[in-house]
């Protein structure tokens, strides 16, 4: 055997062994998409300009105090709109201090201004608006992350998705309205003062005082399922948030048998807010609501120094699990909707595994005795290279961590059909040669040389779609383009590089002379 | 030796009236269904809710359709999907959240007790957002792998002409895939794109193949002497072989996707089958016809311009 034979089987025995090595186990190398082992598929919106809104609120807050502390006399400071504050002064004779308490707030700059009427707006900077929205993106990200985490999902996928949105793919995990409640939950915790000097009926027809709101307790009759709503009316200033905890756990409820609840504590910080609040109203009821819900809004009876509080609403031990769950992680900075929603059942996934493998070795199998017969010898050389195809192309998938779905399934079997459009390209050629009267060997050499330039012409313009599939496509469409991309790099190997390796081993590489192709 | 064809010699190029006919007559059917009929769009597009129900026992449409009266769904269709006791529910978005449409569609089937037990096998919703990304995903994809196959032809052919012709050829092919989709009532889906836009890169495939021996034989001793539409036809002929056994092996994989893939990629498969038929005969018939009327006008026009130099 010459010895640049010699070389080209090494660089086939080592593309071998490497793609062997990495289908080893068989049983996970290779992901299973979420269509093939059933899974949740989920893509989020993140509503980033609430949480703008939000963060301007804030500093309106903050801004309002910061005058005040200033003895700046203000009628008010507001929100408008998304990102702007406006700030009416009580009277113009403090305009110079309103402004150097504004100016430390870097993140707005001084939009409109009226001197005399003591009056001016901040718009918040657009830098700071995207900086914004791109945190609320990540936060959530973050959050959702370890809730998942703490859920206990293996090998679930949680990524950013365009500028606004989450996508979160959870393999096996069979109840998606758990999953949904849990992810979804914006859990915002809040801790309100009842305003009990409004009565409800009176705050439901509208008038209420403008530091006041009414907010519902959610009940569900456990027989009927039947919701009732209970109206309460609280004091808008929130006291003290879920950021504070720092532990919430499960426990059963003792005042009633069969329900579960949350038992939370507080950093230092909200222990200490905790112990100021009850101190000063004692006797007062203090709302505990989550998400808009009340859940429950017991009396203070003295003042709770130990930083410790429970969380009762006649929970299910999944609900508390789950709730405990969503405090621990910490809130949503924004709410987040549900966009696109795909499950897929794991006894369906089993049966697309099956009749995929059937339509893989269904055609592979019809492709392989297509060419033996036609083909006859060289047919069977290209067998042994579609072989080698499926196993490089399956190889690279595990490699890469790509992952296989049923549409990918597809894919292959599409590679199949196509890998083996270039050995018939290279017969053909051979053959013409031959019918001119060529030699075997020249035949062989010419057939291969002149087919090369058509093999990469075809292989680029589909390797072209493929890409352009794989950038555009979502989910199983990438999956789709991944094994035909893969499949085609592996073809030019197989069906060219390592058919012309066994082309010369049995007819060229000869001592004597070759005097007919099986071809 | 088996061989399909022993040195072929078809006049293709010389029939090409006829073909443009027959495309034309294809076409006009395709694109009459696609005008009448429309194309359904899955919910991937559409957006809406997708419920695949498998009852222990076949059930019929009416008891599924009475169980669902408890809610009120809107637009719904039900429908029989591959086995006789699996079903699909498909819901257009409603404007109160959609995405619990399906816990709605579990409980109203719970409480028809005709129905059995049932297992909810897969729920899909779509957004209404998300439906239109695809959709606009879905038209920059064929746009950009047009773009980049012309680009292609015309820098690796230097031939603007050819790469046209190509296109020309694979819009034939999107026409006659789409028309059939339309005919037999098929769904516009994710993986039908899928589908799509690898004929175009199949047929573009098959026409590369034959302009690629059209250039090898330029300037051959064989050539001399022989107008465009003879070398054109030569190199369809002298790639015929390969043109229809490639279609063969890959019309062989797709059937057995379409018979025996399942009714999830029954779509998928259908488009492919159609579109393995089309884009060999496409490479044939209308690439190459295209490529040789246009170089035919182009050489009349410079003929007719030396005449009038010449006659002045």
């Amino acid at each position: 055997m010459p010895r640049r034979l010699w070389v080209r089987c090494s660089v086939v025995a080592v593309v071998l062994a490497v793609s062997l090595w990495y289908l080893y186990p068989p049983r996970n190398s290779i992901n299973l998409g979420l269509d093939l082992q059933g899974g949740i598929h989920l893509v989020l919106g993140v509503d980033v300009d609430k949480y703008v809104a939000s963060q301007t609120e804030r500093a309106a807050e903050d801004l309002k105090s910061g005058l005040e502390r200033k003895g700046v006399a203000v009628k008010r400071v507001i929100r408008e709109g998304l990102s702007t504050i406006v700030v009416e002064l009580a009277n113009a004779t403090n305009w110079n201090d309103a402004l150097t308490v504004a100016a430390e707030f870097s993140a707005f700059e001084v939009a409109q201004r009226d001197d005399k009427g003591g009056r001016f707006t901040l718009a918040m900077r657009e830098r700071q608006i995207t900086q914004l929205r791109d945190d609320a993106v990540r936060q959530g990200l973050e959050t959702i992350r370890n809730r998942i985490d703490q859920f206990g999902v293996a090998e679930a996928t949680i990524a950013r998705q365009g500028v606004d949105r989450i996508l979160i793919q959870l393999p096996g995990v069979q109840d998606p309205d758990r999953a949904k409640a849990l992810i979804g939950k914006t859990a915002l915790l809040e801790f309100k003062l009842l305003d009990e000097q409004t009565p409800v009926e009176q705050a439901l027809a509208g008038r209420l005082p403008e530091t006041s709101e009414v907010v519902y307790q959610r009940r569900v009759d456990k027989e009927t399922k039947a919701e009732r709503k209970i109206p309460y009316v609280v004091q808008k200033r929130t006291l003290l948030t879920g950021s504070e905890l720092t532990r919430a756990e499960v426990q059963a409820d003792p005042n009633s048998t069969g329900n579960w609840q949350v038992a939370i504590e507080f950093t230092a910080t909200g222990t200490r807010i905790f112990g100021e609040v009850t101190e000063q109203n004692v006797g007062r009821h203090l709302a505990i609501i989550l998400d808009g819900n009340l859940y429950s809004a017991p009396r203070i009876n003295e003042r709770i120094p130990g930083g410790r509080a429970v969380i009762t609403g006649q929970f299910t031990v999944d609900e508390a699990r789950d709730l405990a769950i969503v405090l621990r992680a910490g809130a949503l900075p924004a709410p987040v909707t549900i966009l696109e929603e795909r499950t897929v059942g794991p006894s369906l996934g089993a049966d697309s595994i099956r009749q995929g493998m059937i339509a893989i070795l269904g055609s592979a199998g019809a492709v392989f005795v297509f060419m033996l017969l036609y083909y006859r010898i060289s047919g069977a050389i290209a067998d042994v290279a579609l072989v080698l195809n499926l196993i490089i192309l399956l190889a690279c998938m595990a490699a890469f961590g790509a992952t296989l779905t049923l549409p990918g399934i597809a894919g292959i079997a599409l590679t199949i059909g196509m890998a083996v459009d270039t050995n018939i390209l290279i017969f053909e050629r051979i053959r013409e040669e031959l019918r001119v009267g060529k030699t075997a060997r020249s035949a062989i050499e010419a057939g291969f040389a002149r087919a090369l330039r058509t093999i990469i012409d075809t292989h680029l313009t589909v390797m072209v779609t493929a890409a352009i599939l794989y950038n555009f496509g979502t989910g199983p469409v990438k999956g789709f383009a991944v094994s035909l991309f893969v499949g085609l790099a592996a073809s030019l190997f197989t069906a060219y590089f390592f058919t012309r390796l066994l082309f010369d081993i049995i007819y060229t590489a000869r001592r004597r002379k070759v005097q007919a192709i099986s071809i | 030796m088996i061989e399909l064809f022993h040195a072929p010699n078809y006049n293709f190029v010389g029939k090409r009236r006829w073909a443009y006919v027959v495309s034309g007559l294809i076409m006009l059917i395709g694109l009459g269904s696609l005008g009448l009929r429309g194309l359904r769009y899955d919910i991937d597009f559409t957006g809406g809710t997708l419920v695949q129900v498998r009852f222990e026992q076949s059930p019929t449409v009416g008891a599924i359709r009475a169980g669902l009266s408890r809610i009120q769904l809107g637009e719904s269709v039900i429908q029989q999907y591959g086995d006789p006791r699996e079903y699909i529910i498909r819901a257009t978005l409603t404007t109160d959240s959609s995405e619990e449409l399906a816990k709605r569609v579990t409980g109203a089937l719970g409480q028809e007790t005709s129905l059995g037990k049932f297992e909810i096998r897969r729920v899909e919703f779509v957004g209404p957002q998300v439906g239109r990304d695809l959709q606009l995903q879905a038209i920059y994809a064929v746009l950009f792998s047009l773009a980049g196959i012309l680009i292609y032809i015309a820098w690796a052919f230097k031939s603007v002409k050819g790469g046209v012709a190509a296109i020309a050829a694979v819009f034939h092919d999107m026409i006659v895939c789409l028309g059939a989709l339309s005919l037999s009532g098929r769904e516009f889906s994710l993986p039908v794109l899928a589908a799509l836009l690898t004929i175009i890169g199949y047929s573009v495939n098959d026409t590369i193949v034959a302009y690629d021996r059209l250039r090898e034989n330029r300037g051959k001793f064989s050539q001399k002497g022989k107008s465009f539409a003879e070398q054109m036809n030569d190199a369809v002929n002298q790639t015929l072989s390969r043109t229809v056994l490639t279609s063969l092996t890959v019309f062989l994989s797709t059937a057995i996707l379409l018979f025996f893939g399942g009714k999830t990629l029954e779509d998928f498969a259908f488009v492919l089958f159609i579109g393995v038929i089309t884009g060999t005969y496409s490479t044939i018939y209308i690439a190459g016809s295209i490529i040789v009327d246009w170089t035919q006008a182009a050489e009349g026009r410079v003929a007719r311009r030396k005449k009038a130099v010449a006659k002045a």
